[in-house]
C-alpha cells in the first residue's frame, strides 16, 4: 500500500469516527427535545450532513480545498453522519405504526430538504470560491 | 418560565459513542471500499452508492427485527451494528449530491430515477428484510416449540400410569 493510499484511508477512517458518534448524539439530543412520532433526528443529521457535503462538493469543484478534503469531509464525516437505512427503518415503523401520513411526510421532507440543502451548499460554496 | 428538566444528553454514553465510533468506522470502510472497487463516472448513474443502500437497508431491517422481537441483546449491540456499522456503511448525503451532480451535468432523468429508484428499493430491502425476518422467527418458535412440546409430553407417553401412582391418588 502507498503513503497516498493510506493517508486516504486514514483520512476516511477518521472523518468516520467523527460523523457517526455526532449522529448518535444528535439524534439524542433531538428526540430528547419533542414529544412526536416523527424521526426529527435523523431528519436533522440528514439535512445537516446534504448541506455540509453540498459544500465540500462545491469547495472542490472550485478548486478551494483538494480530494484529501473530500475524503476527510465528504466520504467519512458526512457519509457517517447522513443514514439511508435509519431512514428506510423509521419510515417503514411509521407505516407499521399506522402512521402511514407522517412516513410519506418524512420521505418527502427528507428528499426535498436534503435536496434543497446540498443546492443551497454548492450555491454558497460558488459564491465564496468560484 | 418553566424549565423543563431533561437528562443529560451525554451522561453515561462513552462505550455507546466508542462502538458507534468503531461502527461507523468500520461501515464507511467497507463503503469507501466499494466506491474503489466499483467507481462511478461523474456522468454516470451511481450503481455502487444505490446498491450500497439498498444492501444496507436490507440489513437493517432483519437486523432490527431479530434484536427488537427476539430476546434481550447485549446494550452495546444496537449502537455498535445498527447506529455504527449500518448507520456508516448507508449515506443520505452521498446519494442526494449525486441527484445534484447528475441533473448539473444536464441529466435530469437519470438524476429523477435514481432518486426514485433508490428510495423504493430502499423501501422495498428494510420492508422485505424485516417481513421475511418476521416469518422465518415464527418458523423457527414453532419448531422450538414442537420439540419443547416433545420434551415436556414424553414422560407423560410412557403409557398408563403405575400401579403405585394410581395408589396415591
Amino acid at each position: 500500500m502507498s503513503t497516498a493510499t493510506l493517508v486516504n484511508w486514514l483520512l476516511v477512517l477518521a472523518g468516520a469516527a467523527v460523523g457517526a458518534p455526532l449522529r448518535y448524539l444528535t439524534d439524542r439530543a433531538v428526540q430528547a427535545r419533542h414529544d412526536t412520532v416523527f424521526p426529527w433526528g435523523t431528519f436533522a443529521v440528514n439535512v445537516g450532513g446534504c448541506l455540509v457535503l453540498g459544500l465540500v462538493t462545491g469547495a472542490v469543484t472550485a478548486g478551494a480545498v483538494g480530494s484529501q478534503a473530500q475524503l476527510l469531509l465528504g466520504t467519512g464525516l458526512c457519509g457517517a453522519l447522513t443514514t439511508y437505512s435509519t431512514f428506510s427503518y423509521e419510515t417503514l415503523r411509521l407505516v407499521e405504526s399506522g402512521a402511514g401520513l407522517l412516513a410519506v411526510a418524512n420521505v418527502a421532507g427528507s428528499l426535498l430538504a436534503g435536496l434543497g440543502a446540498v443546492w443551497a451548499g454548492t450555491g454558497l460554496a460558488d459564491a465564496l470560491w468560484a | 418560565m418553566q424549565v423543563k428538566r431533561r437528562p443529560p444528553v451525554l451522561r453515561g454514553q462513552g462505550p455507546a459513542v466508542a462502538v458507534v465510533a468503531l461502527g461507523g468506522m468500520l461501515g464507511s470502510a467497507v463503503r469507501y471500499a466499494a466506491g474503489l472497487l466499483w467507481p462511478t463516472a461523474p456522468t454516470a448513474f451511481p450503481w455502487t452508492t444505490l446498491v450500497v443502500n439498498v444492501v444496507g437497508c436490507a440489513v437493517i431491517g432483519a437486523f432490527l427485527v431479530q434484536i427488537t422481537e427476539g430476546r434481550t441483546p447485549h446494550p452495546l449491540l444496537r449502537p455498535f451494528f445498527g447506529t455504527g456499522v449500518l448507520g456508516g456503511f448507508t449515506t443520505f448525503s452521498t446519494y442526494a449530491v449525486d441527484v445534484r451532480r447528475l441533473v448539473g451535468h444536464g441529466q435530469t432523468a437519470q438524476g429523477l430515477a435514481y432518486l426514485a429508484g433508490t428510495l423504493l428499493a430502499a423501501l422495498a430491502a428494510v420492508w422485505g428484510a424485516s417481513a421475511l425476518t418476521r416469518r422465518l422467527r415464527a418458523v423457527w418458535q414453532t419448531r422450538g416449540a414442537a420439540r419443547a412440546g416433545l420434551w415436556a409430553e414424553s414422560p407423560a407417553g410412557e403409557g398408563e400410569p403405575r400401579e403405585s401412582d394410581r395408589s396415591a391418588e
